[in-house]
């Protein structure tokens, strides 16, 4: 094992993960056209493939093949720069995220970074440059309204999120998403942190831009948003980089409020059956997410803005004061 | 509060949309996957038409243009012929030299159908007519007439209560059509004025 060098297994690793995760996305893809359907008495997408398996195979080609334009108003450099930002941002994230453990302590998981949420937030943040910097390189009306409101709402949710993270990591004394998961050995967090669970719930609707927050590409009003002059690959980036946060924040879900890789009721899960566990919650907020997009229609965009600053964030500041003092009053208790 | 604040809190309203689009989730889907399989149609659903025969393989249609006026689309186009007597065309002293029908201006109401006094112009449940050329919806008599060795075609009140069994044949019909000659008659703006109505050229 030593002699094999430590750059040569993060790669091996990385390369791994990056074929799972992109798998999972065509896959999430098919399932929301699925789920969707279902929910609206549609069989969803049934042509290609036994029950449409290969659908995502047929969308990559028909991506691909398709006309890259760029319009004669766009700033070149910055807009077809932009879809790679949000895509490697989106990427980036999965290089710390854990998805299971050996018995021995060691992780499933590419890196193990001491602030391991707090890089994951930074990822998500740059990630939004990639959505507003498509909006104002695009050069034309609706995807600049589309970046700017993107960019208000990045702000006003990224605050309660935020928020409603800190009282996790005060009940697990740590950043690092291992020890997070390792402090719900006996309780999930989502139990003393109930209120900080349905916020982190929400503003990781809006953080993803998926319905009812999805405002940035609202195609009824902005006619696709930030992507409305996106075509071909560059327009599959996005949508690759979009479900890949959803994919990212229900993970996180997973990790911070339901005991990550944790069996129920202090169950003791390594290796695979961790894995098991962790896929099961993960896809269960996939799937949650899919749910609602089908249940509830697009807030409007006041609303979304007075939600956020003036429901969420005081909620969640008052929930992270009563942790806060809950842990300093019994800190034997957590 | 305000309208919107009620209902943004309003929890049971959301967990009650969760649960119905849950539970549609497992309903039962209206989809017919259509190419694959056929709906059973009206039993007098109106379709494409077919020019009848009798059972000796006379035509029935004696080009008396009845069918062309009562028509509310101005779709039909006949123009009729005497018969010869070493070649009879139709029992009776006249048949259609041409009959051609626009389906592009047809609206498939069927009045065609009731005006005709020998049952000949018939409306079939054959409803697949698409085509990338504009002139291949001008059916001519070629692929109106019910061939010969297909029988005398279907009455009107014996109408087949679904999908014809041949169904495909409008589609073979339609690529070895010479989409041209469906413009000889109806053509209107310089074709009628060299025929006069009711007489062939």
């Amino acid at each position: 094992m030593s002699s094999v060098p430590i750059w040569l297994i993060v790669l091996i690793k990385a390369i791994i993960v990056l074929f799972v995760v992109i798998t999972v996305f065509a896959y999430s893809m098919l399932a929301e056209r699925k789920v969707m359907g279902w929910m609206q008495l549609r069989p969803g997408p049934n042509r290609v493939g036994p029950w449409g398996l290969l659908q995502p195979a047929a969308d990559a080609v028909k991506m691909m093949f398709k006309e890259d334009l760029t319009p004669e108003t766009a700033d070149p450099l910055i807009y077809r720069l932009a879809p790679f930002i949000s895509l490697i941002c989106a990427m980036g994230t999965f290089a710390i995220i854990p998805f299971s453990a050996n018995k021995d302590g060691s992780l499933w998981a590419v890196g193990n970074v001491n602030a391991g949420i707090l890089l994951v937030f930074c990822m998500t943040s740059i990630g939004v440059y990639g959505i507003s910097l498509a909006g104002w390189a695009s050069g034309s009306k609706f995807p600049l309204l589309g970046s700017v409101r993107s960019t208000a709402q990045m702000i006003s949710y990224e605050l309660a999120m935020s928020m409603s993270v800190i009282g996790v990591l005060i009940l697990a004394g740590s950043t690092a998403l291992s020890d997070i998961v390792n402090a719900q050995y006996r309780v999930w967090f989502i139990i003393p942190q109930l209120v900080g669970f349905v916020i982190y719930l929400i503003t990781a609707i809006a953080e993803t831009n998926r319905a009812p927050f999805d405002l940035v590409e609202a195609e009824t009003e902005l006619v696709g948003g930030f992507h409305t002059e996106y075509s071909g690959l560059r327009f599959g980036l996005f949508f690759i980089a979009e479900y890949l946060n959803m994919i990212t924040v229900s993970c996180l879900a997973t990790l911070l409020f339901l005991g990550g890789w944790n069996g129920p009721f202090g169950l003791p899960s390594f290796g695979l059956l961790g894995l098991l566990w962790f896929i099961i919650k993960a896809g269960f907020f996939l799937f949650f997410y899919i749910w609602l997009r089908s249940t509830l229609p697009r807030f409007r965009y006041d609303r979304l803005m007075a939600f956020g600053w003036k429901v969420l964030l005081p909620v969640a500041t008052l929930n992270l004061i009563l942790t806060a003092v809950a842990v300093a009053v019994w800190p034997t208790h957590v | 509060m305000s309208d919107h604040r009620k209902n943004l809190f309003n929890v049971g309203a959301l967990v009650r949309g969760l649960t119905t689009t849950f539970s549609y989730m497992f309903k039962k889907k209206p989809t017919v996957q259509y190419p694959s399989v056929m709906k059973q149609h009206a039993p007098r659903f109106h379709g494409l038409h077919e020019l009848r025969r009798y059972a000796d393989g006379k035509e029935r249609c004696i080009g008396c243009e009845l069918c062309a006026i009562a028509c509310q689309a101005n779709a039909i186009t006949v123009i009729g012929a005497e018969n010869s007597p070493e070649d009879r065309r139709s029992p009776g002293e006249r048949f259609a030299a041409r009959y051609e029908i626009d389906e592009l201006r047809c609206i498939f109401c069927g009045l065609c159908e009731e005006a005709c006094p020998t049952d000949a112009i018939v409306l079939t449940p054959r409803f697949e007519m698409a085509d990338y050329r504009r002139g291949a919806f001008v059916y001519a008599k070629d692929r109106l007439l019910v061939p010969p060795e297909a029988g005398v075609g279907t009455p009107p009140d014996e109408r087949p209560n679904g999908i014809p069994a041949d169904l495909g044949g409008v589609f073979r019909a339609k690529d070895t059509v010479d989409i041209t000659a469906g413009y000889e008659a109806t053509h209107r703006g310089h074709i009628l004025k060299d025929h006069t109505r009711g007489g062939a050229a």
